[in-house]
């Protein structure tokens, strides 16, 4: 069964950037623009992983994650948060508001891939 | 080409749209009571420009945008405050990096001095110094030597709640290289103390692998706040028992896998060749579906029903057709409407002026070719309302007006054409200065009397400013003329109301699309021509003795008082056969510019719409004809272009003179 994953960007650019490469690496991609968008989307679909910016409108990255910890469905899924190099306190508290791990901005194709397959292995059973 | 060549043209035209709601939050940012939303919205647009330009390797544009992040996320935080300097800075700073972007589009490295000084500027404003190191950790890579790890790794109980998965951690080790996994399940409790979402059990692992400590340590990298972690080396290999063991973990599955893909597909990108691809198809599809409407006509009702209803259906199907495929090329005016705050922000500065710009339907929505065109004359016009609409704040005190001035810029949807509307409260027209201007340079004769509406119209004039002083803003004079020029290229209409002390009212009205023209059919002896309704004004069969012959001109006719100049467009396109004769002809008045006219025809035929189709796609550009359409009989007509043909016929005239 294929992987779905939730991309959650307000940057149309990293979004499509995210979706293109991923979908490349084999995995079903679908878009979110910010935190609330994220919510509305995955009320109607199952995702088997998340990846979401941080710093976004109508609702912020570290509000999503939290969000989608108190939601039983999503209280397991690997949800990954795009971060920037050296912003500790940020990587600091998206671990707290219960993220899986993170990707360092900017981000290369093979880089992104890897991280997610880290977490969401294509094929495996998880 | 790799995927981030696929996205460089993304990124950079969301550059330019990120770059234009910048300057348009940094225009309505209250520097007194700075809304922090505001502030964070601004942030992230930086942020976002500079997110992506590291993927793209445009480090000049990082760097930039490094420096205006860091004073945005101080205002962010109140460290710093949004003065008017401030503001003023990250202005400027937008246009920077908008030409760093141009540059990045136009894959050319810009100048080294590009936004140079701007960026000291900013740096002294943060009070950050000029020495900022990027983090290069250029690693060197250790040798890869065969070694054996024992790996110790127990997980906390809350590590799942982060979405880790221990299974796939030793999966992962695993793949480094051999490995022997040891699973202790002697911290699992009895099932009434079980707690099925936390994580019980450790593991012992061996790993043999070429692989660094680092690369290990990397595989834990999301874990290590979550679990109990000791990796050392050996020397010796023992022999253990690999007992893989599933994680224990009871995660909730949701059984509601719904396939209904509700993403933000709201909107896609469609290349503009595409889409005007299938205007160009479904204009010719209109042009076919009036070809067989006008066979339908001599059939008989009775015996053709079915074929007269299906092509009466075709029709109403094919008209609606045609607006949904209009409508695709139709954008709000928002993207013209936005870059004049800025304008009146920087003009209003210079003047030493306070004005306020209010703009209202902004997502009225026109032809893309009709707001690409129509920004050059808007720009013009609210620049001239800044420069010579609103007065100065002394001049305003002394008035008894309020010494902030204000421009209300507003476009609408009235009768199937767009109209824009430019109001200041400012001085008005000074007419009797105008018309007095006019005399003098002799646009308007000595002893004319203008109506008020008339006087008004002048200002379009070629050559007329009455400014007191010429300033570098609106120039000298050459501005409303071309403006009028600019509006009718587009089919378009322009006046102005006035009222002394109160303020003016520009109206400008615009076709929604530049595809389509309501049009005259008008036949010069065997041939059909079509005349834009926009240049008409009216159609007259004058008298023989209404015709004037002037000497080395052409006729003229006498229209309440006014001379006209006649143009026989069977002289002009040299058509056989048409009537030359005064008193026979029809006349069909129309106006470009200030130029009027009486067009000398044979028949009007009727009032058409008529789907435009470019000369100059298969010929060079024809003088007098704008282009041409199919009519419904199949024939090809040509579309006037009567700003032209003023200058087609000998010894034109280029101000009408009223008979005193």
């Amino acid at each position: 069964m294929g992987k779905k994953i939730l991309a959650v960007d307000d940057s149309r650019t990293m979004r499509e950037m995210v979706a293109f490469t991923l979908k490349d690496a084999g995995y079903e991609v679908i878009e979110a623009e910010d935190g609330k968008n994220a919510l509305t989307v995955l009320n109607g679909v199952k995702v088997d992983a998340i990846i979401t910016d941080l710093n976004m409108p109508n609702m912020n990255g570290f509000d999503l994650i939290r969000a989608l910890r108190g939601n039983a469905t999503y209280k397991f899924t690997p949800i990954l948060m795009l971060t920037t190099e050296g912003d500790g306190s940020k990587k600091e508290e998206g671990k707290a508001a219960g993220a899986t791990g993170w990707i360092v901005k900017p981000f290369n194709p093979e880089k992104l891939v890897e991280v997610v397959k880290k977490v969401c292995p294509l094929g495996a059973a998880a | 080409m790799s995927i981030l060549d696929q996205f460089k043209q993304t990124y950079i035209t969301e550059c330019f749209e990120l770059l234009a709601d910048m300057e348009s939050l940094l225009l309505n940012l209250d520097c007194d009571a700075a809304d922090n939303e505001q502030l964070n919205a601004i942030f992230r647009a930086a942020h976002s420009i500079k997110g992506g330009s590291g993927s793209f390797g445009l480090d000049y544009i990082t760097d930039f945008t490094h420096i205006l992040e860091t004073l945005l996320d101080a205002m962010r935080e109140g460290k710093l405050r949004p003065t008017r300097e401030a503001v003023d800075m990250l202005l400027k700073s937008v246009d920077v990096v908008s030409q760093m972007v141009t540059a990045a589009k136009d894959g050319i490295t810009p100048p080294q001095t590009l936004g140079k000084e701007l960026r000291k500027q900013l740096e002294q404003f943060v009070g950050q110094s000029t020495a900022e190191i990027s983090p290069h950790q250029e690693e060197s890579q250790p040798q890869e030597v065969m070694a054996t790890y024992d790996i110790n790794f127990i997980p906390h109980e809350n590590l799942p709640s982060t979405g880790n998965e221990p299974l796939l951690i030793l999966s992962e080790l695993a793949g480094l290289g051999e490995s022997k996994i040891t699973a202790d399940i002697s911290r699992i409790p009895t099932f009434a103390e079980l707690n099925p979402t936390a994580c019980y059990i450790t593991w012992q692992i061996e790993l043999k692998t070429a692989k660094t400590l680092h690369a290990i340590e990397e595989v834990f990298e999301f874990v290590s706040d979550y679990c109990d972690l000791k990796i050392s080396q050996r020397q010796n290999i023992q022999e253990n028992i690999a007992t893989p063991n599933n994680p224990q973990l009871a995660e909730e599955i949701s059984p509601k896998e719904s396939n209904r893909n509700n993403a933000i597909a709201t909107s896609i990108r469609v290349d503009l060749e595409k889409v005007d691809k299938l205007v160009n198809m479904v204009g010719e599809l209109v042009i076919t579906e009036a070809m067989l409407k006008a066979q339908t006509r001599h059939l008989a009702d009775e015996q053709f029903q079915g074929l007269i209803r299906g092509i009466d259906e075709l029709s109403q199907h094919t008209r609606e057709l045609q607006e949904a495929v209009m409508s695709v090329r139709m954008q709000p005016v928002k993207s013209i409407f936005s870059r004049m705050p800025r304008i009146v922000r920087d003009v209003s500065a210079q003047l030493g002026k306070d004005i306020r710009l209010v703009t209202l339907g902004e997502n009225t929505e026109v032809d893309k070719n009709v707001i690409e065109q129509l920004g050059d004359p808007l720009t013009h016009m609210i620049r001239n309302s800044v420069d010579h609409g609103i007065e100065t704040p002394q001049q305003r005190s002394i008035a008894g007006k309020n010494p902030q001035g204000v421009i209300y810029l507003s476009a609408q949807h009235r009768g199937g054409r767009i109209v824009i509307e430019i109001r200041d409260d400012g001085a008005g027209i000074n007419r009797s200065k105008v018309v007095a201007k006019a005399k003098e340079k002799g646009l308007i004769a000595k002893d004319a009397i203008l109506s008020e509406e008339e006087s008004d119209q002048l200002i379009f004039a070629a050559g007329l400013s009455t400014a007191e002083t010429i300033s570098n803003i609106s120039g000298r004079g050459v501005g409303m003329d071309v403006v009028k020029r600019n509006i009718e290229a587009l089919g378009g209409t322009i006046t102005v109301k006035s009222e002394l002390g109160k303020g003016s009212l520009f109206t400008v009205s615009l076709p929604l699309t530049l595809a389509i023209l309501d049009g005259m059919i008008v036949r010069v002896g065997s041939e059909n021509y079509i005349i834009p309704i926009t240049a008409i004004i009216e159609t007259l069969r004058p008298q023989a003795q209404d015709f004037h012959r002037v000497e080395g001109h052409n006729d003229v006719i006498e229209v309440r008082g006014e001379f006209i100049p006649v143009i026989y467009l069977g002289d002009v396109f040299r058509v056989a056969n048409c009537e030359h004769q005064a008193g026979k002809t029809l006349v069909v008045l129309v106006e470009s510019g200030h130029n009027k006219m009486g067009l000398a025809v044979d028949e009007l035929i009727g009032q058409q719409q008529v789907v435009i189709k470019s000369l100059e796609a298969n010929s060079d550009p024809v003088k007098g004809i704008s282009g041409a359409t199919i009519l419904g009989d199949g024939r090809v007509s040509l579309i006037l272009e009567i700003g032209d043909l003023a200058f087609m016929q000998p010894g034109k005239t280029n101000f009408i003179v009223k008979a005193a």
